[in-house]
């Protein structure tokens, strides 16, 4: 996570400085950008959250007590509107279960089991994977794929992934595992016909 | 392909897999983990699959600049037209 808002004065920033603002839109946007865009996967709506973020920002700075840094701070604005955007445009794509504890009996059903491990780089990387994973984290229900995108995208610790959500450390380790295990499955299944092909030829 | 995971210990470990590829897990569950996987060819394959899933999307993102036209909308957006200069 970037720290280099800690260099602008804070004092300036709560009394409305432009200045100081504009340093700190220019030094912390294009991380809240991409987390916006991944987390969206759409680039005009990965720049509406960009702007809102700011937006809402600047208008809660004399606010700001320090509690976490300010770029945590930034960050949560940022995944809490681009998660109201989602509920906006995908409302199923959010449901009860995600908030659940983790159920080893269900995951574990119907688990797809092939060593994927085996294929050439060439081919775990060629541009038409590339795409299915793409779309595999767009597949996922969207407080998984916050997650996710904080931690194994962006590559947030624990700590900053929970603080920047505003959720527990477990509660972030529970919805990465789903996550992970989840995209897991995809891949298996999706490197799996490839390789049933390969053996077939 | 689909299966199951077979046995009680393979879904009790299931829960830890993925502090377990971070290096995060204590010692002694470690430790429990590598002896089943010792025996256990499925879940062997669910924790190599699992660090590759990760491993390849970190390799696959790639480093996202802001473009110039998005940092200007922002700048106009927040009026802060004066400082749109100052990179």
């Amino acid at each position: 996570m970037t720290e280099t808002a800690n260099t602008i004065s804070l004092e300036a920033l709560k009394t409305g400085d432009r200045e100081a603002f504009a340093r700190l839109v220019d030094e912390t946007s294009v991380h809240i950008y991409r987390v916006a865009l991944q987390i969206l996967g759409d680039d005009q709506d990965a720049e509406d959250v960009l702007q809102e973020t700011y937006i809402k920002a600047f208008r809660a700075l004399p606010d700001f007590e320090g509690r976490s840094s300010l770029t945590t701070w930034l960050y949560r604005i940022a995944v809490n509107e681009a998660l109201m955007l989602v509920r906006k445009r995908k409302p199923q794509t959010i449901s009860v279960e995600e908030n659940t504890p983790f159920d080893a009996e269900a995951e574990s059903d119907e688990m797809e089991i092939v060593d994927f491990c085996c294929l050439p780089e060439g081919e775990l990387l060629s541009s038409e994977s590339r795409r299915f994973l793409e779309q595999a984290v767009q597949n996922l229900p969207a407080n998984l794929r916050v997650a996710f995108v904080m931690r194994d995208m962006e590559e947030f610790s624990i700590q900053e992934t929970a603080e920047a959500l505003n959720l527990s450390k477990n509660n972030v380790k529970t919805r990465l595992l789903r996550a992970r295990l989840r995209l897991r499955q995809e891949l298996s299944v999706y490197f799996g016909g490839k390789i049933q092909k390969e053996s077939r030829r | 392909m689909s299966e199951h995971v077979q046995t009680p210990k393979c879904k009790q470990l299931l829960g830890s897999l993925s502090e377990y590829i971070d290096g995060d897990l204590q010692a002694e569950l470690c430790a429990e983990i590598e002896e089943h996987l010792k025996d256990c060819d499925n879940c062997r394959i669910v924790v190599n699959t699992l660090r590759k899933t990760v491993e390849l999307y970190k390799q696959t993102t790639e480093p996202v600049g802001l473009p110039d036209a998005v940092r200007e909308r922002l700048f106009l957006k927040l009026e802060l037209k004066d400082f749109l200069k100052k990179v």
